[in-house]
């Protein structure tokens, strides 16, 4: 696994790929509002903003199965959603002999269908971009450039901070050690002293190096970023047409 | 605990996101302060590393495993400010690049893991490690006790969040017990770690732990002859005096914020709740059977009066810490100048 390579990014050349960073940046941001801002009563809505990711991931030839997989992420919280109808207040329902809270399955139901949503969203724009290029379509959009810049530093140098510490975990468990209880903290307490030891000096040498090149507070801007008209309209046709489609069955059912 | 999308309603995602901006850039300039033209590799090294460090899975009790936070850590390390920026670019890289989090919960996420768990973390370590005169004791018992209150404190700020604008009714008092319970048992994992590792670094290299760089040693010279000579350290002033005054500033504006949302919200829920209620076409429906036989149903029933009432005994008793924090601080400042 190189630097800048990770496992959300899927290269490839289909015509989301090629849209400038910063247009699926906000696309996929302000995709996301409209789904969060719908009414969780509207259900055509939500199996709208399906079929439009559905779309969007056939145009970018991203197969199901890649976006299924990652999403396992979401887990802990789909959990969360289903004790919801249990632990809620409020009016009950009897179903198949739990007595379930109304407004407790109203808002697992809100919950998974709009963190789903949001998720496969972002998996969509991982998948599609590559994250140098996200940075850089980041501070485009007027992002301070000293957080961009440190979110850089954060990507580059972290395949390698990970490897440190997979390296002394393999000097532990080479030694025998695995942590089983409490009093085991100690000892992976001080691979993670280490671990910050070795990382605050990497960053005193990159600073050192990045001065004797010229380092002056500014990063070299190497891409031309800039964005046709054309595709700003190409990429906000999501967001749009969610919209659009909100708005329609909101006006339709009274 | 990141939080995805549609775990908050638009109101707070948006309210937070400001609360989050606004600290953001705060830190981006206190971040300079604290590591002047380091500031982009150095942050994003430590931010890397931070992102390692949540991997960690350590154990907590038998069979379950928590892993760290990092927010006190990464202050007691490298200050407060670099700490908050740290774990926001560790939010933003999760959130674009793997999906962990909504985006439109990032301000929420912010707002949780970067802000609330470096302010309390900090301001806890200050506190101890002052009251204990810089020692080096005095700093490792300050990251302990630091990382041991972020840990819960973040829970209850997320479970007030939840209960103003998250999209599930909740009893407050119930679930922040629940929450601040579960997670002060996370905590003690955290603290412990926490304390462990800012001893080792102090061990090696104290001049990279941040929150102790009132105690350097003297330097000890030994000649070829045998003779040794002590030279002081240049006089670095203290990082307590004066240095917290803006982060402090900054917690309480957040605070206030907050305990803002809660007064405005705590009026406005019940009538949400019976918007909701009317929506969906239950509430006449509802009155009668809900009283006769759920006995928790009627707590709910009941327009809020409960819920109103625990959140105003949440704000008192956030206000009452505070207050006596703030009176602590004040007492500890008072002394030295009778003296």
């Amino acid at each position: 696994m190189g630097a800048g390579h990770h496992a959300l990014h899927r290269p490839g050349d289909s015509p989301v790929h090629r849209l400038p960073p910063q247009c699926k940046l906000l696309a996929t941001v302000a995709f996301t509002l409209v789904v969060v801002a719908t009414p969780r009563e509207l259900f055509p809505a939500f199996a709208g903003y399906a079929l439009l990711l559905a779309g969007v991931a056939a145009a970018a030839r991203v197969p199901a199965a890649f976006v299924l997989r990652r999403m396992v992420i979401e887990t802990p919280f789909v959990v969360f959603a289903f004790a919801l109808p249990l632990i809620g207040t409020g009016e009950r329902v009897d179903v198949a002999g739990l007595s379930l809270s109304v407004e407790g399955l109203w808002a697992g139901w809100n919950i998974i269908a709009k963190a789903t949503l949001g998720v496969v969203a972002s998996i969509l724009l991982a998948a599609t971009t590559e994250p140098r290029m996200l940075l850089l379509g980041a501070q485009r959009l007027r992002l301070p450039p000293l957080l961009v810049q440190i979110a850089m530093f954060m990507l580059r140098y972290m395949d390698l901070i990970m490897d440190e510490m997979r390296r002394m975990r393999v000097a532990r468990e080479a030694r025998g050690f695995a942590a089983r209880d409490v009093r085991h903290i100690p000892v992976l307490a001080r691979s993670v002293g280490a671990l910050f030891i070795r990382s605050y000096e990497r960053g005193e040498r990159v600073h050192l190096a990045m001065l004797s090149r010229g380092y002056a507070g500014t990063m070299p801007a190497m891409h031309d970023l800039s964005a046709a008209r054309r595709q700003w309209g190409m990429a906000l046709l999501l967001p749009g047409l969610a919209l659009l489609l909100m708005v329609i069955l909101r006006v339709g059912t009274p | 605990m990141h939080v995805p999308d549609g775990f908050f309603n638009v109101a707070v995602s948006v309210a937070t996101g400001a609360v989050a901006a606004g600290g953001v850039a705060v830190s981006l300039r206190g971040a300079r302060r604290e590591l002047d033209d380091r500031t982009a590799p150095m942050a994003g090294l430590v931010a890397a590393f931070v992102f390692a460090a949540q991997m960690l899975n350590f154990p907590v009790a038998a069979g379950t495993s928590g892993h760290l936070l990092g927010g006190a850590l990464a202050a007691v390390l490298a200050g407060p400010y670099t700490a908050v920026l740290c774990l926001s670019v560790v939010l933003i890289v999760q959130a674009f690049f793997f999906a962990d989090g909504g985006l439109t919960a990032l301000g929420v996420n912010i707002t949780l893991m970067g802000l609330v768990t470096v302010a309390v973390g900090w301001w806890v370590f200050r506190l101890v490690a002052r009251a204990m005169g810089d020692s080096r004791a005095g700093v490792v018992a300050g990251s302990f006790l630091g990382a041991l209150v972020s840990v819960p404190a973040s829970a209850l700020v997320f479970t007030v969040l939840f209960w103003l604008g998250g999209n599930a009714p909740i009893e407050l008092g119930t679930v922040a017990a629940a929450m601040v319970g579960v997670h002060v048992l996370i905590g003690i994992g955290e603290a412990l770690i926490t304390a462990v590792t800012v001893s080792t670094v102090l061990a090696v290299r104290p001049d990279l732990v941040y929150g102790a760089r009132g105690r350097a040693a003297s330097l000890l010279l030994r000649g070829a002859d045998g003779t040794t000579e002590r030279v002081e350290p240049a006089a670095e002033p203290a990082p307590a005096a004066g240095r917290p005054g803006p982060f402090m500033l900054g917690g309480i504006a957040v605070a206030a914020v907050l305990a803002g949302l809660v007064s405005f919200f705590a009026s406005a829920s019940p009538d949400g709740l019976e918007r909701v209620a009317e929506d969906i076409g239950f509430i006449s429906a509802a009155t009668d059977h809900a009283l006769g036989e759920q006995p928790l149903a009627d707590y709910g029933e009941a327009g809020g009066i409960p819920v109103g009432v625990a959140g105003v005994i949440g704000v008192v008793v956030t206000l009452g810490v505070g207050g006596g924090l703030f009176y602590a601080v004040r007492r500890r400042r008072e002394e030295p100048a009778k003296a």
